[in-house]
């Protein structure tokens, strides 16, 4: 679908994605996949800005501590804002830097979003918390929900396939931690390549295959390393 | 470089990249003296520059395009050309850009990428003179970065010089104390061709042609250019206040005077293609 | 480039015009999406000589807070010309015509976006004139229009632009250079395309009021054209992406909505996973 592009007339109504005129038609705003639920038709956008919904999870870096608060980048438009009581057990130091700083990286929820105010974040529940070590990957906040998959089935295939740590933020930022470079250089290359087929089907058994072939290859270069030292032990046994 | 709060890089992203320098690799899988993937596009204006070309390093890319205009030559060399390279950090090549007038940073990539190319001789300056004291050529060059991935420095070099050598510019006579186009075609007289290359710190770390991501993270740069006898012609140390030490100064030049050979292989590549 | 002069008439007396083309031709023209990825959205024209590069950044934080709109995005539209897209260099200052440029095209595109949707930032838009030979108002309109979708701005509808005018008593659609500068009039328009309102409309010259109303109808008729070019370009940017062998957009659509659902639930960052 491209934007102008006419979707349905008569019984339907616009949803996200979509616009409709006083002729009671209903047309693509965005360039995506058309999708009918029930008598609604919206666009699933192909790209976009992260714009906050209420209850994201989202990764963000702090850039600026301000009183009791701190101005936290989560990409998009919108900065964000995280206030100490939503984020430390009373009773708190005056100087929140001693806990989090400039530079920090954090994963917690979208608390409160609306046209007048926000986005407003917290840490307060389970799994919420400053981030350290492993690296971050930027994806398009669009291609997210592919990259989780139905009930979480892309992210489980990947992380038990890889044996690594995840975090993945609505935002577009994937928290990611291996046990080392080439393993964490997979899991790269598999987000890369949902982020560009995301609107293809049958992408769930593709990266489930590139990740078999990668780690066979991985297991190849190590098998054969340490058959080298094996034969060379052998030879230095034999002289 | 503006007040975007994405300037805050994030200690993950630090540290991610110093862990792997440590175990001595980089984030895109480079060697630490490895250019990333270089293409090389000649005459993109055609109808329109006198030379042009577009350079990709990496995800980076640049366009340079060249311009020869009859003028008055500088009243302290009334029997040389004169070369003018300015470049532009327009906002379309990163979010990092602002809107408005050039900064400082503009300013210094013009200057680094200007100082290379007239420290060098590349131009053959008394050859653009047309009459000594009143009219010569000048050669205006212009890059504008379309994608800013790191190292805009090198990739402007390498563009601007591939515009410059690649020029065909119409040839001016006098006549009657009047300037007018003899019918033909010429090119820039080249004398010399310098190739400039970055060199970042990181740490006790030197790796050349920085992505943005290490640039976030250096502790400065340093850019030497080097002409085709393996001269130094000139250097600009800069990108960060970091100090560094004369064996690090060494290591750099050493680096430099190696990779510069592909470089310029590529530029003489790239010139030759035009025909 | 030799100095340009009048062509002794711009239209032959086969009723062909310079270029061959007749009166209610449009040059070649060729539409691509995502051409710089550090862009949020972005394309490229070449309509016959004209090359346009066109990137969106956006919707973002704007600085300076105080052009900040409380109830919706702010446009902002800056087009450039480099140096040396034009025969005669131009200087690299901002000239008032870019700037009138600059805010017509933030006019032609407003319509067409839905800016409520994203109060308090701003949607920028950077056009790179390349190669500039007639035509490049409306030639970066239709770029930009382009770019905004490929960044996923909500818009009604692509927005097309064409700029028909007069040469030798004849009415003539996309001028070129010469047309444009040695014409009768020349009118640009831009629309939206579904119920053919003007968005963009300038005129100069002499035209009498059929003749311009003869030339608006023209005009639709080749944006309705470039329209289905813009939705091609679209359409290819996306399809591109997908590997052989995978269904049609249809299926392509179904198999998408049973993976779709985000269970977006619990972060999996465990306590036992602390160390």
């Amino acid at each position: 679908m491209v934007p102008g592009q006419l979707l349905a007339e008569g019984r339907y109504h616009a949803s996200t994605g979509t616009y409709s005129e006083t002729d009671g038609k209903v047309y693509s705003a965005l360039v995506g996949l058309a999708e009918l639920r029930g008598n609604t038709v919206e666009v699933v956008p192909l790209e976009g800005a992260y714009i906050p919904r209420e209850g994201d999870l989202v990764i963000g870096t702090i850039t600026q501590v301000a009183g009791n608060n701190w101005k936290v980048d989560i990409g998009g438009p919108y900065e964000a804002s995280l206030h100490a009581n939503n984020a430390l057990r009373r009773p708190y130091d005056e100087d929140i830097s001693r806990y989090m700083n400039i530079g920090d990286v954090i994963c917690a929820e979208v608390i409160t979003f609306d046209r007048n105010s926000g986005p407003f974040l917290s840490m307060k529940g389970r799994g919420f918390k400053k981030l350290t070590e492993g690296m971050i990957l930027e994806v398009s906040p669009a291609k997210i929900p592919r990259i989780i998959g139905r009930q979480g089935s892309m992210i489980n295939m990947i992380k038990d396939l890889l044996h690594i740590q995840t975090v993945v933020g609505q935002n577009g930022r994937i928290w990611i931690r291996a046990s080392d470079i080439p393993t964490l250089r997979i899991a790269v290359k598999a987000f890369k390549m949902i982020e560009e087929q995301a609107h293809t089907s049958k992408l769930t058994d593709r990266i489930d295959l590139m990740l078999q072939e990668e780690k066979a290859k991985l297991k190849g270069t190590q098998g054969a390393r340490v058959e080298n030292e094996k034969d060379d032990s052998e030879k230095e046994d034999s002289n | 470089m503006g007040d975007f709060s994405a300037e805050v890089i994030s200690h993950i992203d630090r540290n991610y990249i110093m862990e792997l320098l440590k175990k001595g690799e980089r984030s895109d899988g480079r060697a630490f003296d490895e250019y990333r993937p270089i293409e090389i596009q000649v005459d993109v204006v055609p109808a329109k520059a006198d030379g042009s070309a577009i350079v990709r390093l990496g995800a980076t890319s640049v366009i340079a395009g060249v311009k020869v205009l009859v003028g008055e030559p500088f009243p302290d060399t009334p029997d040389e050309g004169v070369t003018m390279i300015s470049a532009e950090m327009a906002p379309i090549a990163s979010p990092l850009f602002e809107v408005g007038p050039p900064k400082e940073d503009a300013i210094e990539l013009a200057r680094v990428v200007d100082r290379g190319v007239r420290e060098s001789e590349t131009v053959d300056a008394k050859a653009l003179c047309i009459e000594s004291g009143k009219k010569v050529y000048m050669v205006f060059v212009d890059i504008y970065p379309l994608e800013h991935d790191g190292n805009l420095i090198d990739a402007s070099s390498i563009a601007s010089n591939v515009a410059v050598m690649t020029t065909r510019f119409p040839e001016m006579e006098m006549e009657d104390k009047e300037v007018v186009p003899t019918g033909k075609l010429i090119p820039i007289p080249i004398k010399n061709l310098a190739v400039e290359c970055t060199i970042t710190k990181i740490g006790q770390n030197l790796i050349i042609d920085p992505i943005l991501k290490e640039e976030f993270v250096q502790d400065c740069r340093l850019t030497v250019s080097i002409d085709q006898n393996d001269n130094l012609t000139a250097m600009q140390k800069g990108g960060g206040s970091g100090p560094m030490s004369l064996k690090q100064i060494e290591a750099a030049i050493d680096m430099s005077l190696e990779r510069s050979k592909d470089i310029r292989k590529l530029i003489e590549q790239a010139v030759r293609s035009k025909k | 480039m030799s100095p340009e002069t009048r062509p002794d008439f711009l239209i032959t007396p086969e009723g062909l015009r310079l270029d061959g083309r007749r009166p209610d031709e449009l040059r070649p023209i060729e539409l691509q999406c995502g051409v710089l990825k550090t862009a949020d959205g972005s394309a490229s024209i070449r309509q016959g000589k004209t090359y346009i590069l066109a990137a969106v950044y956006g919707p973002r934080e704007l600085h300076p807070r105080h052009l900040t709109l409380g109830d919706r995005a702010f446009l902002r539209c800056v087009y450039r010309m480099a140096t040396f897209s034009v025969p005669d260099r131009k200087k690299a200052a901002p000239s008032r015509r870019e700037r009138e440029i600059s805010m017509v095209m933030t006019n032609a595109l407003e319509p067409a976006l839905f800016l409520e949707e994203f109060p308090k930032t701003v949607i920028d838009v950077f056009i790179q004139v390349i190669q500039a030979d007639g035509g490049t108002r409306c030639a970066s309109i239709t770029a930009a229009s382009l770019a905004l979708a490929d960044a996923g701005i909500p818009m009604r509808s692509l927005v097309p632009a064409v700029a028909v005018g007069k040469a030798d008593g004849k009415l003539i659609v996309d001028l070129g250079d010469e047309e444009d500068k040695y014409g009768q009039g020349d009118v640009p328009i831009a629309i939206l395309p579904r119920t053919e309102e003007l968005t963009l409309l300038q005129q100069d010259g002499y035209f009498t009021r059929e003749e311009f109303l003869e030339a608006i109808q023209m005009g639709i008729t080749a944006c309705k054209y470039i329209h289905e070019l813009q939705k091609d370009a679209l359409k290819r940017a996306y399809a591109k992406r997908a590997p052989e062998g995978s269904e049609e957009e249809e299926e392509g659509g179904a198999g998408y909505e049973n993976d779709l659902e985000a269970d977006i639930g619990d972060s999996d960052y465990d306590e036992e996973d602390e160390r």
